[in-house]
């Protein structure tokens, strides 16, 4: 009956032992922190004596997973952005007008003259003086409409062109709006984060939230204020002839040459003119598209000063590499196929359908795409953190000591077992904690804290079980084993129901309250866990040595 | 010797005065909905849109005039309260500064809270601001939704759950006394005005959580004593189930208190609302576990013919043993 197999004893301990190894560099913070910062740094940076000792403060063999500090506790900014993703529509459709509009001279004997009405806007009209026109404009128009690429919007043109009366009008198609709302946001995002990324803090947060909304959470900066005009700086895109390429980075230069690194190939290095053939503020559009022979490429289109510029420059080098550099570092070096008249042009390479989106992405990185409003600020200070954090370290402990004690006076020595329980638990609590990830907010201590109270329900379950049991006189063997079966069921609904309000929790909620769900909800499986193997295990050990004749709980 | 909240034997009747309790509790549903619509809640920016400012300073807080030098700005309702927890330094003066959603933005502008900011340190040069939050009336009308969506989502779970593992008239049991806490403390919230945002519906969703823990505790116990006295009258077997469960009820509200008691005590001022809420939330929980679930079940009644009970029937999960 209170047999536990010896594979089962093992298995529950090397479990146990693992949650706590997790756990451990939780108890030595900072310096592990400093450890991880410094290994990180040695990884992109290079080695340094410093940053060696540093990284040498925490073994390597130990896990070096810590909890994640959310924002109310280190202290940072918190902003919800909106992507005014119409923004963008205007610039396309002005992209667009000079190509219909050549295309529509080019066969003004069918189509008359032609002028544009629309004031802006998403949509592009354009009035023929001849209405008979119509049928031959509208298949020019159509003949500008690429597909759309992406893979929900398979089949696709881009453009939605319709005549009415004298009225040509083109505008996007329902499917590239939301292709190009896409980009826009993940656009946004990339700019983001790399402005962001610019400045060095610890683990920024910058996600997509529903269709339109970028999260943006920095811990350690100063003030909301602060992020935003972080995040409104533009990037700075440029085109540069390219000298040499080497693997040198201090490789002697001329003062009207600079050597950068390549973006995607570590220790690659290109020495190029200081000053550029087109930079980024001519540049209208960049999008994902196909060559010739099917395979994945970027065109990019300047405006009309780029466009000269860009043309005289490619007629005069062709056979030469110029350089795609953004912030001080070049994305790709193609080297120029043919002659570029007319401001557009394509970049190939082995690109992957994702690098190729991803180029544009960054090719068009050079500004936000469209207008960012902010729907949510918040700043905290790091001295209210670190004073959240104490009260609720101290919060913890005296719960914890208080807790121990009402059970050890409840229960004796079954109450030392679950005290050892509970204390377990609360190492695996914060290895898994670890181990995911999660990040501890302030509602998460308390979370913590109610786990504490809470983890010794099942306990007191079975307890009261056995004393039941007791009673009834079957044994001190008996007894206990009884009272592990029949307490189990009320155990399993009474936390099952408590971890789905958990989960609802966690769905539902954002930041802080979405920490709590985190800690309750795995609390409840390392208490559940705790109380009915670990306990469990304690007290049979402790069954199996004494044997004794009664039994008090 | 062993310390001992209940005694090992235990024989209340725990409807001897169900019309006091139950009609105690019926009232104070009541009194609580009217509370709320008369006062209403006091919403937080989470919920309402707006700005709050907490300062810090090494001077006394003098509230009239903070509220005198930021009245210039107009901008509208704007209220200032004082903070005070023990875990304070001396000379550490805290106050909320609250100020609606201003028309037409969305979330308030950078050069108001610069100028609130600005005409608060002209009165106390030491000032400081730790913490500045701002939400938008788009963003906070979408979390109300969400937060209601969360507590009745939740709710509906739970009374699935029950029902799949007990019978119905547990799960309407178990929702309306669930429903009974969540009144009550929005309740006192209403007649406290304490500040009602997210972390409030974390804590009222943890308050569910614990109460129908234990709630489905007592019927666990129900359901197997009905089973093993089949011919004694339902209100008995529920007293003894309530009588053998007694002291595990009082023991683990007892240590989850216990630990409450601690953070509301020294978890410092900034979630002391929310641990206030769970506090309270665990009383009225534990209250309602005993007092209302099973007298609705009691009236609602039981199917009592469990003569041919299906062997699995509510032990599916009851194998993990060796």
């Amino acid at each position: 009956m209170l047999q536990i197999p010896t594979w089962k004893r093992v298995f529950i301990w090397a479990l146990v032992a693992l949650g706590l190894i997790l756990a451990l560099p939780n108890a030595f913070y900072s310096r592990v922190e400093q450890a991880n910062d410094a290994r990180a740094e040695i990884e992109t940076m290079g080695s340094t004596e410093a940053r060696e000792a540093q990284a040498g403060q925490w073994p390597d063999f130990l896990p070096s997973g810590l909890v994640n500090l959310g924002l109310d506790l280190r202290g940072g900014a918190h902003l919800l952005a909106e992507v005014q993703v119409e923004d963008v529509y205007e610039g396309r459709m002005d992209g667009i007008w000079p190509e219909l509009r050549d295309a529509l001279r080019d066969a003004r004997d069918e189509v008359g003259t032609i002028r544009r009405v629309d004031e802006g806007g998403d949509a592009l009209v354009v009035r023929l003086n001849d209405p008979s026109g119509m049928q031959r404009a509208l298949e020019i128009a159509r003949g500008l409409a690429r597909p759309v690429a992406t893979l929900t919007g398979v089949g696709a043109q881009d453009l939605d062109v319709s005549g009415e009366g004298d009225l040509l009008t083109v505008q996007l198609s329902e499917e590239e709006r939301a292709a190009t709302d896409d980009r826009t946001i993940r656009q946004s995002l990339e700019i983001i984060r790399r402005r962001v990324d610019e400045v060095g803090t610890r683990e920024p947060t910058i996600q997509r939230q529903g269709s339109d909304r970028i999260l943006i959470q920095v811990p350690g900066i100063g003030s909301a204020e602060e992020l935003k005009a972080l995040i409104g700086t533009t990037a700075q895109l440029t085109f540069n002839p390219v000298i040499s390429r080497s693997g040198d980075p201090d490789a002697a230069v001329s003062s009207r040459q600079v050597v950068y690194p390549l973006l995607d190939e570590p220790g690659v290095f290109y020495t190029l003119e200081r000053s550029p053939v087109v930079s980024g503020e001519d540049l209208v559009d960049a999008q994902p598209s196909f060559d010739q022979n099917g395979r994945p490429a970027v065109t990019f289109r300047f405006n009309p000063t780029g466009a000269r510029a860009f043309g005289d420059y490619t007629a005069e080098n062709i056979g030469s590499p110029f350089a795609i550099v953004l912030d001080e570092e070049v994305i790709s070096a193609p080297v120029i196929q043919s002659h570029i008249p007319g401001g557009s042009g394509i970049i190939t390479g082995n690109f992957t359908v994702e690098e190729s989106t991803q180029l544009a992405v960054l090719l068009r990185a050079g500004a936000l795409p469209a207008e960012l409003t902010f729907l949510e600020e918040r700043t905290i200070g790091p001295e209210l953190g670190q004073d959240s954090i104490d009260a609720g370290r101290i919060a913890c402990l005296v719960a914890f000591g208080a807790v121990l004690v009402f059970m050890a006076l409840s229960y004796g020595l079954f109450g030392i077992f679950a005290n050892i329980a509970l204390l377990i638990n609360v190492g695996l609590l914060f290895g898994l904690l670890s181990l995911i990830g999660a990040t501890l907010t302030l509602p998460g201590i308390a979370g913590i804290v109610l786990t504490i109270g809470m983890a010794v329900d099942a306990n007191v379950l079975v307890f009261e079980r056995i004393r039941e049991e007791l009673k009834t006189a079957k044994g001190p063997s008996r007894a206990i084993s009884l009272g592990y079966e029949k307490a189990l069921s009320a155990i399993v609904d009474a936390n099952i129901t408590t971890f789905i309000v958990a989960t609802i929790l966690f769905m539902l909620g954002s930041g802080p309250v979405r920490g709590f769900a985190v800690t309750l909800g795995l609390g409840i499986l390392t208490s559940v866990f705790t109380a009915i193997f670990v306990t469990r295990l304690l007290v049979v050990t402790w069954f199996d040595r004494r044997r004794p004749k009664t039994i008090e709980v | 010797m062993r310390l001992r909240l209940v005694p090992d034997e235990t024989n209340f009747d725990f409807f001897r005065h169900a019309k006091v309790t139950f009609g105690a509790s019926c009232v104070a549903m009541v009194l609580s909905i009217v509370v709320w619509l008369v006062m209403g809640l006091n919403f937080g920016i989470d919920f309402q849109g707006g700005t709050t400012i907490r300062t810090q300073s090494v001077r006394a807080v003098d509230v009239s005039a903070y509220r005198q030098a930021i009245a210039p700005l107009e901008l509208g309702d704007v209220s200032i309260s004082e903070v005070f927890d023990p875990g304070f330094e001396d000379d550490q003066n805290v106050a909320m500064v609250r100020i609606q959603a201003q028309d037409g933005q969305e979330s308030v502008a950078a050069d108001t809270i610069a100028a609130v900011e600005a005409a608060l340190q002209q009165v106390d040069p030491s000032i400081t601001f730790p913490s500045v939050e701002s939400v938008g009336p788009k963003v906070s009308g979408e979390l109300i939704k969400t937060a209601f969506l969360a507590v009745a989502v939740s709710l509906g779970a739970i009374l699935i759950y029950i029902w799949l593992r007990f019978e119905w008239q547990f799960s309407v049991g178990a929702v309306a006394a669930l429903f009974h806490d969540v009144i009550l403390t929005i309740g006192l919230f209403s007649v406290l005005q304490i500040r009602f945002d997210l972390a409030t519906i974390a804590a009222i969703l943890t308050i569910i959580g614990y109460s129908i823990n234990d709630t489905v505790v007592i019927f666990d116990r129900l359901r197997e004593n009905l089973i093993k006295w089949k011919q004694r009258p339902l209100k008995d077997v529920m007293n003894l189930s309530v009588n053998e469960t007694l002291s595990r009820t009082i023991m683990t509200s007892g240590t989850t208190l216990l630990a409450l008691i601690a953070l509301l005590v020294l978890g410092g001022d900034v979630i002391r609302g929310f641990v206030f809420a769970i506090t309270w939330g665990i009383i009225v929980g534990t209250y309602s576990s005993v007092f209302v679930a099973k007298n609705i079940v009691l009236f609602l009644g039981v199917k009592r013919d469990w003569s041919k009970p299906d062997k699995t029937e509510g032990n599916q999960f009851a194998n993990i043993d060796p």
